[in-house]
């Protein structure tokens, strides 16, 4: 897999966007509380994109996907306590979190996969259940995690922000060039339809466990992102309850649209922070209520998301709209094609 | 011999039944899961849909027996407390049981009936986003409120005794009416036209259309009856554990729904003894290791499905091409 560029300029104003709001954060031009809403956008995009790629490219119901960021978050938190958070250890605890994340992932993913639509989502909600409870029991073998309790006495590294938002680029570079590759359209059919992809010569199970271990992998990052923002771990941030959001963002934005995703967990976080200043502090409990009615009336309004299964133009690489007559000689070429 | 396996011959006879009595607190769990289960696994059989608001509406239930009792207290129907204690509960449940028809009937004409052609994930968002609505909004002060409140028990709270195991009242009303209640439904399901039109609908939707079948009426009619169920079972549990709060839904819901799905799901024997699997192992693995309850519930689950993708009474769904 190529990793394709979509439009110079375009990343350059992105990076030079992060650089500025991080440098705004520093300035306090953007204070505190913002900041760390701003950061949390980052990575709950992150972590939908990765459910993205489970569920919306290859169809793999997964209701564990929290866990799987807390496995990310607990493991960084521990990296960079016994580390520090110099840039170097930081980046170290952020790439354990993902690998750890792969890796169970993948050892998990090796039974479970087996199972089909609701049963999946049931086998990974179970999955994510015992996850929350070895976290709260994990004080008993690793003490500073402080299990039940929460763990506390994360430092903070420097500029956060800009960390979540050069990861979230990078991520949204890796699904894009994922959507548009042959192992992406392998992905896609198995979505469609698993027995036909099967029959078309797709390796099903490998690309399943592909697209879970890479899914899973994008929430142990978010999840290291999170331990280094919040600072605060508690098992019931990555209880089952807490799959929900980035399923609901990932249906929201239309599944298997990157756009969808990029911008529904950004208006999620605006949203759902929105309420809290617009709301007067007496009826600031009312939060939740309109929320839910919120996302009523968008499922009933728009079934198939915001965006459905469509892609903004800079995320379409050219050759494939239209698609020009070589494309048939390259999807032949791939093997994912008879 | 040392003294600490002495001490356990003494006590061996006790520990037998110790866990003859844990056996039968697990089983009275399982019988409440059982009321839930029904309900998850009758709506799931007819339009797909894992309705997670399912558990609020259990929540709901235990509320409306809690506030039926408050309004009752003082009134006595009958000298013996015992029959007035029965009498008192059965009004709770029945009003548990017509509330929660009435909302589980609105939830799905409002927020299910318009996506019954739309993928099945956007009826699933809908149903998360119930949940969410009915657990918060029944949180604000003048509906009920955030806080945890107990239930008033009107049975009074002797137990008796036999051959060591101890019965309490609560453990008898809630095998009885949960036996009554699970007779009932089997007869609706089995030998009533609604019953026979619910089986139809929920084997081939748009054949039961062409046979002169209401569908809708059927499908509004199992959530009814799902709901009817998870009311009675809202009741009976914080009878069992008396504490009343709006989140209480969640996890009994979940275990509920895992029990459905571990008898195989469509199955309404299957719902029933996954529901006492799922009782009894979680009492067992409280008893054992309090703290990993949870998790033992979910690995025997899991343990399931891989052995038996489709649960132990499900029929395996042959994919056709």
């Amino acid at each position: 897999m190529k990793l394709k560029l979509p439009s110079w300029g375009l990343l350059v104003i992105l990076l030079a966007a992060g650089v500025l709001i991080q440098l705004a954060i520093q300035l306090e031009v953007i204070n505190a509380y913002w900041a760390l809403v701003l950061t949390y956008m980052c990575i709950a995009v992150l972590s939908s994109l990765g459910l993205g790629i489970i569920y919306g490219f290859s169809g793999q119901f997964s209701l564990g996907h929290a866990a799987f960021m807390g496995l990310g978050a607990y493991t960084a938190a521990l990296i960079t306590r016994y580390a520090g958070v110099a840039p170097w250890s930081f980046a170290v605890a952020l790439v354990g979190g993902m690998l750890l994340a792969g890796g169970v992932a993948w050892l998990v993913g090796l039974p479970i996969l087996r199972l089909r639509s609701d049963y999946l989502g049931i086998a990974t909600l179970g999955f994510g259940i015992i996850v929350r409870v070895l976290f709260e029991n994990s004080d008993k073998l690793i003490p500073a995690t402080a299990g039940a309790r929460g763990m506390t006495g994360i430092e903070q590294p420097q500029f956060v922000f800009l960390w979540a938002f050069l990861l979230l680029l990078g991520a949204v570079l890796v699904a894009r060039n994922l959507r548009f590759s042959s192992p992406g359209r392998a992905l896609l059919s198995i979505r469609e339809d698993e027995t036909a992809a099967n029959l078309m010569g797709i390796d099903v199970v490998r690309y399943k466990t592909i697209a879970f271990v890479l899914g899973c992998s994008f929430a142990g990052l978010a999840g290291g992102l999170y331990a280094h923002t919040f600072l605060f771990l508690h098992p019931s941030n990555f209880d089952f309850i807490k799959s929900f959001d980035p399923l609901l963002i990932v249906v929201l934005g239309g599944l298997g649209s990157i756009t969808g995703t990029i911008v529904a967990g950004t208006a999620w976080v605006a949203v759902l922070e929105g309420l809290r200043l617009v709301l007067p502090s007496n009826i600031l409990e009312w939060r939740y209520v309109i929320y839910p009615v919120l996302l009523i009336a968008m499922m009933l309004t728009r079934p198939q998301g915001l965006f459905g299964t469509s892609e903004a133009g800079v995320l379409v690489p050219k050759e494939e709209t239209p698609p020009a007559p070589a494309l048939e000689t390259e999807v032949t070429a791939d093997g994912a094609h008879p | 011999m040392p003294p600490s396996s002495l001490a356990r011959l003494a006590s061996e006879e006790e520990s037998m039944t110790y866990y003859l009595q844990q056996l039968l607190n697990g089983i009275q769990l399982g019988f409440v899961y059982a009321l839930i289960a029904l309900g998850y696994t009758m709506v799931y059989g007819i339009v797909r849909l894992i309705n997670f608001a399912h558990g609020d509406v259990f929540m709901v239930g235990a509320f409306i027996g809690y506030f039926t009792l408050r309004a009752l207290s003082g009134v006595t129907l009958a000298a013996n407390p015992w029959l007035n204690g029965v009498l008192l509960s059965l009004i709770a449940i029945l009003a548990a049981m017509i509330v929660c028809t009435a909302l589980n009937v609105t939830i799905e004409r409002i927020a299910y009936k318009p996506l019954r052609n739309a993928p099945r994930i956007a009826a699933l968002i809908t149903a998360i986003g119930v949940s969410l609505f009915l657990e918060y909004f029944t949180s604000l002060k003048f509906v009920f409120g955030p806080d945890y409140i107990t239930f008033p028990s009107p049975l009074p709270s002797q137990t008796w005794q036999v051959a060591g195991l101890r019965f309490s009242g609560v453990q008898v009303l809630i095998a009885v009416v949960a036996t009554v209640l699970l007779l009932a439904l089997n007869y609706v399901v089995r030998y009533t036209k609604i019953g026979k039109a619910m089986r139809a609908t929920a084997f081939d939707r748009d054949t039961a259309r062409l046979m002169g079948i209401n569908v809708d009426l059927t499908i509004s009619f199992t959530f009814g009856l799902g709901a009817a169920l998870a009311g009675a079972g809202g009741v009976l549990y914080v009878s069992a554990y008396p504490r009343v709060h709006t989140f209480m839904g969640i996890i009994p819901g979940l275990k509920a729904f895992t029990a459905a799905v571990m008898g195989g799901i469509g199955s309404l024997p299957g719902a029933f003894v996954g529901a006492l699997i799922m009782g009894l192992a979680e009492v067992a693995a409280k008893s054992l290791y309090s703290t990993m309850a949870d998790g033992v519930a979910f690995l025997i689950l899991i343990l399931v499905l891989l052995i038996k993708p489709s649960g132990i009474f499900g029929r395996a769904e042959v994919e056709k091409v």
